[in-house]
């Protein structure tokens, strides 16, 4: 397991300097990507998912900076690279997909173009060579009539097939990783099991690692290896699909997981988590969900929890789980 | 597309009929017989009256107007009044003048423009970006005389780079042009620079930079393109703004150009002179704006593609 | 993008903002306000025009000498601590000559500017509220106005009437309305079909009291920063139309004249030209500074970028 990892996230921390004061928008995440695998991070808006893969991609911008933690990708610290040598990595080895396709592709270029870019910056070929590579990714991310589609503005194309050209564009130069943030979200239902499939597919065939930024569980039942629940820019809940759902430990997963619509249950009312999302600039002296914890105890509210490993590979920020071998510093 | 191309050519035509009309009529309501006035004061009437038949001016105005666009279709703007001799022929000579310094100056203001426009959008916020549009705004509030004589001042006069006046050599258009296209420069500076901050925003501008496009590369191919469209639109505007100023520049420089020509004209109260170098330089300066707005419809696929 | 994610993480802070931001009750003199507090730039154009303006209306207080008095022993003096900025080809002292010449370009800068634009704000709010044919010639006569550079308009302008500041005046107030009726006939077009206004039709209040009453202080904002952006362009004409000879007659003191009858001392006696010049650049310059400011808290437009 220990040499198959390919992305190695460290204690990373990404935070914004605004006008207000230093908003901590990842507080010292650390996820393990093994080859292969798909990993899930699950969070509502703001928990500081996107920003954890902006800050893994070197995407972030001004105000945002990462100001700790280290990034390995492939036995390779690409933390503090330069601008120059990052680029090469972009696209090439590690790659994005981004939850807009319908304005995540340049309106003034055609779709196939876009894509033979990523080709062009990143492989020694010629333009015809490279538009024969684009031409048979886009056969296999499920696009009719490629060779009439590659001339194609975005404008011209559905939702899903700009999805499916972004894909292509993030899989062509056969990434070791490919994060996608919320690549469904935007999408119709019917699609979205589509894309979902030809993801999962694509990196199989390819040995592509992804990671999946959703905030749907559903998703992450269906495709996810292993799971990582994020809230307030911190890891709350990491283990493998399966036993998440089977043993759900922190009263935060547990609420998530309570909040979506089942039919195989009667409610009057679907489960809330009360209160609201806290402002990163004035988070709770202890466990940040304190606040809104239904299980919450005296010292919840003045001491910070770590992650404690609950069972094999199944790490808990609570102090309920103290007893475990804890798996971060704080 | 061709359809929306004869449209918008077909809207220009109104528009020109109604620039030449209103020259027309402006330069007619002159107080005082204009033979009177252009042949001084110990003139007898029945010279005025024989005068103005030979010139036409005894018709009535519809009449004359519509002689008059008759035969500026066929290309004669008439005799000029001092000068004696075809006013179609006049521009024609000055007007080789006016125009390269008019393309000299765009150049100028497009190439200095842009360059300033996409480093203070790249250094947003920064003190290259606060420098630029600090000069770009000046530029844009210095008078088009200003700049000309100041240039003419430390770059002819002092450091005797550059011929004073004239306009016959390379080394004499330099410094005309970039008196000319200064102003411009600082619009099209700001212009670039807020479209680009703006674009720079966008999804796909991350889409690129994800794709490991290097920021250069992601402002010189992703975004530029999309910023140019309004500022191509611009760019061509300036033009119309480049040929009045070219009055100014060509007065300050002695360039014999259009504008001069037109400034005598006043000065020596020549009708049919002025009359024709005003409507020529309009004239140009819709075909201009007709050609920027072509461009753009060209330049951005979901205009051209019809969606 | 980094403002989406910023709007995200700290929800409960940004509301309060925005709600701040755009408070019902605050008022176009509100935001003026703002941007005195926030775009200093701005504030302190404000306060150049101001003195510009308080020296130009005290010019003879302020001026250390009579503007046209002329002092032949002191013909092309180089600046010195009598004359600051020398003397001109007649003796007149350049100093008190920019002074006074701050009357000529700002009231050619206010006046006609105010006129032209009270011309197109009307003639924009018949075309936007008639609409059909009256809607049709305004703007097809604006059309025609805008295909000209304003400088050739104005320079037929002043060959058929004559040089003279007068006739600046006329000509620039006549030139420049077509700009003015195009966006006053935009904004009316939206404004007219506005619940309020459709409220007053329906109540019987006459048109012209709809257009004036309702339409127009909607308007005010575009229309003040308008103005303010309006102004230098003016100033810049009439120096412009005084630089080619077509302006302002000498003795006038007219800093675009000032400038061609220092153009020819340029090699010897370069602040004769030079000084009037900066003077238009540092009025231009304020005026734009200012519109500037003003149009990035009036126009809600450009507000929402």
């Amino acid at each position: 397991m220990e040499s198959s990892v390919v992305l190695d996230v460290k204690n990373l921390k990404s935070h914004f300097f605004t006008a207000k004061g230093e908003v901590p928008a990842v507080d010292g995440v650390s996820i393990r990507v093994p080859a292969g695998k798909i990993i899930g991070i699950v969070g509502e808006s703001g928990c500081g998912k996107s920003m954890t893969a902006m800050s893994i991609m070197g995407l972030l911008r001004y105000p945002g900076r990462v100001v700790d933690g280290t990034i390995t990708l492939d036995g390779r610290d690409i933390t503090h690279l330069r601008p120059k040598e990052l680029s090469q990595v972009r696209g090439n080895e590690l790659s994005m997909i981004f939850q807009e396709p319908m304005t995540s592709l340049n309106p003034v270029y055609p779709v196939g173009v876009q894509v033979r870019e990523a080709i062009l910056l990143h492989q020694k070929t010629t333009k015809a060579e490279a538009k024969e590579r684009v031409l048979e990714i886009f056969q296999a991310v499920g696009i009719p009539e490629p060779e009439k589609r590659y001339y194609n503005y975005p404008h011209q194309l559905s939702g899903g097939l700009r999805q499916r050209v972004m894909i292509g564009m993030a899989m062509v130069c056969r990434p070791k990783v490919m994060i996608a943030d919320e690549p469904t979200t935007a999408l119709d239902v019917t699609i979205e099991a589509q894309i979902l499939r030809l993801m999962k597919r694509l990196c199989a065939e390819q040995g592509t690692s992804i990671i999946l930024i959703t905030h749907n569980m559903g998703v992450v039942a269906e495709i996810c290896d292993y799971v990582y629940v994020m809230y307030a820019g911190k890891v709350m809940e990491q283990a493998e699909t399966f036993e998440l759902f089977e043993h759900t430990r922190h009263p935060y997963t547990q609420g998530l997981l309570k909040s979506i619509p089942r039919l195989d249950e009667k409610a009057d009312r679907l489960y809330t988590i009360e209160g609201v999302v806290p402002n990163l600039l004035h988070l709770p002296r202890g466990c940040s969900f304190c606040t809104r914890c239904d299980q919450a105890q005296e010292r919840c509210f003045t001491e910070k929890p770590g992650i404690y490993e609950a069972s094999e590979g199944h790490g808990v920020r609570c102090l309920k789980y103290e007893s475990g071998v804890k798996l971060d510093g704080e | 597309m061709l359809s929306k191309v004869l449209k918008r050519i077909a809207i220009s035509i109104p528009v020109l009929i109604g620039v030449v009309l209103l020259i027309f009529i402006m330069l007619r309501v002159v107080p005082g017989d204009p033979v009177a006035t252009m042949m001084g004061e110990h003139v007898n009437p029945a010279m005025i009256e024989k005068i103005s038949a030979e010139l036409g001016l005894d018709q009535p105005l519809y009449i004359q107007f519509f002689k008059y666009v008759g035969n500026a279709l066929r290309g004669d703007f008439g005799t000029s009044y001092r000068l004696n001799r075809n006013v179609t022929q006049i521009i024609l000579e000055s007007f080789p003048h006016t125009v390269k310094l008019s393309l000299l100056a765009a150049l100028v203001a497009w190439i200095v423009g842009l360059v300033a426009g996409i480093i203070a959008a790249i250094r947003q916020n920064r003190l290259l970006d606060r420098l630029f549009m600090g000069c770009s705004l000046m530029g844009v509030s210095m008078p088009v005389f200003m700049t000309a004589l100041v240039l003419q001042y430390i770059f002819a006069f002092k450091l005797q780079w550059f011929p004073i006046s004239g306009f016959d050599s390379w080394q004499a258009m330099i410094l005309p042009a970039i008196a000319l296209g200064w102003n411009s420069a600082g619009s099209i500076a700001r212009m670039t620079r807020s479209n680009l901050v703006e674009i720079l925003q966008n999804d796909y501008i991350r889409t690129a930079r994800a794709k490991g496009l290097r920021e250069h590369g992601v402002i010189i191919g992703h975004a530029l393109k999309n910023a140019m469209l309004p500022v191509v639109t611009m760019m061509a505007l300036q033009i119309s703004s480049m040929l009045s100023g070219a009055v100014l520049t060509e007065s300050v420089f002695g360039v014999p150009g259009i504008g001069r020509l037109s400034v005598n004209a006043i000065e020596t109260r020549d009708m049919p002179l002025l009359q024709g170098t005003v409507i020529f330089t309009t004239i140009l300066i819709i075909l201009g704006n007709l050609v920027a707005d072509l461009l753009y419809n060209v330049l951005d696929p979901r205009i051209r593609e019809g969606a | 993008m980094g403002d989406t994610y910023e709007e995200r993480l700290i929800p409960n802070a940004e509301e309060e903002d925005m709600a701040a931001q755009i408070g019902e009750s605050e008022t176009w003199l509100d935001q003026v306000k703002t941007m005195v507090r926030q775009n200093k730039l701005a504030a302190f154009s404000a306060v150049v025009i101001l003195l510009i303006l308080l020296a130009a209306v005290f010019a003879p207080l302020v001026a250390p000498y009579d503007h046209l008095a002329q002092s032949l022993t002191d013909r092309l003096t180089h600046p010195c601590a009598e004359h600051w900025l020398g003397t001109a080809e007649l003796g007149r002292d350049v100093l008190s000559r920019i002074i006074f010449g701050a009357r000529v370009s700002l009231t050619i800068g206010l006046v006609p500017t105010l006129i032209s634009m009270v011309i197109g704000t009307v003639l924009g709010l018949c075309a936007g509220y008639y609409g059909g044919k009256v809607d049709f010639v305004i703007m097809r006569l604006a059309d025609v106005m805008l295909a000209f550079p304003s400088l050739l308009l104005a320079m037929v302008v002043m060959y058929t009437m004559g040089g003279g500041l007068i006739n600046i005046f006329i000509a620039l107030s006549l030139v420049n309305w077509a700009g003015t009726a195009r966006i006053v006939r935009s904004q009316t077009l939206s404004l007219k079909e506005i619940e309020f206004v459709e409220a007053a039709r329906s109540i019987g209040v006459k048109k012209w009291t709809i257009m004036f009453r309702h339409i127009l202080p909607n308007c005010l904002p575009s229309l003040i920063v308008l103005f303010t952006l309006n102004i230098p362009s003016a100033i810049l004409s009439e120096a412009s139309l005084s630089f080619l000879g077509i302006g302002a007659q000498p003795p006038s003191a007219s800093w675009g004249l000032m400038v061609v009858r220092g153009k020819k001392y340029l090699f010897s006696e370069p602040w004769l030209s030079i000084a009037p010049s900066v003077a238009i650049m540092i009025v231009v310059m304020a005026f734009n500074f200012l519109g500037d400011g003003l149009r990035d808290v009036l126009d809600p437009y450009l507000k929402e970028q």
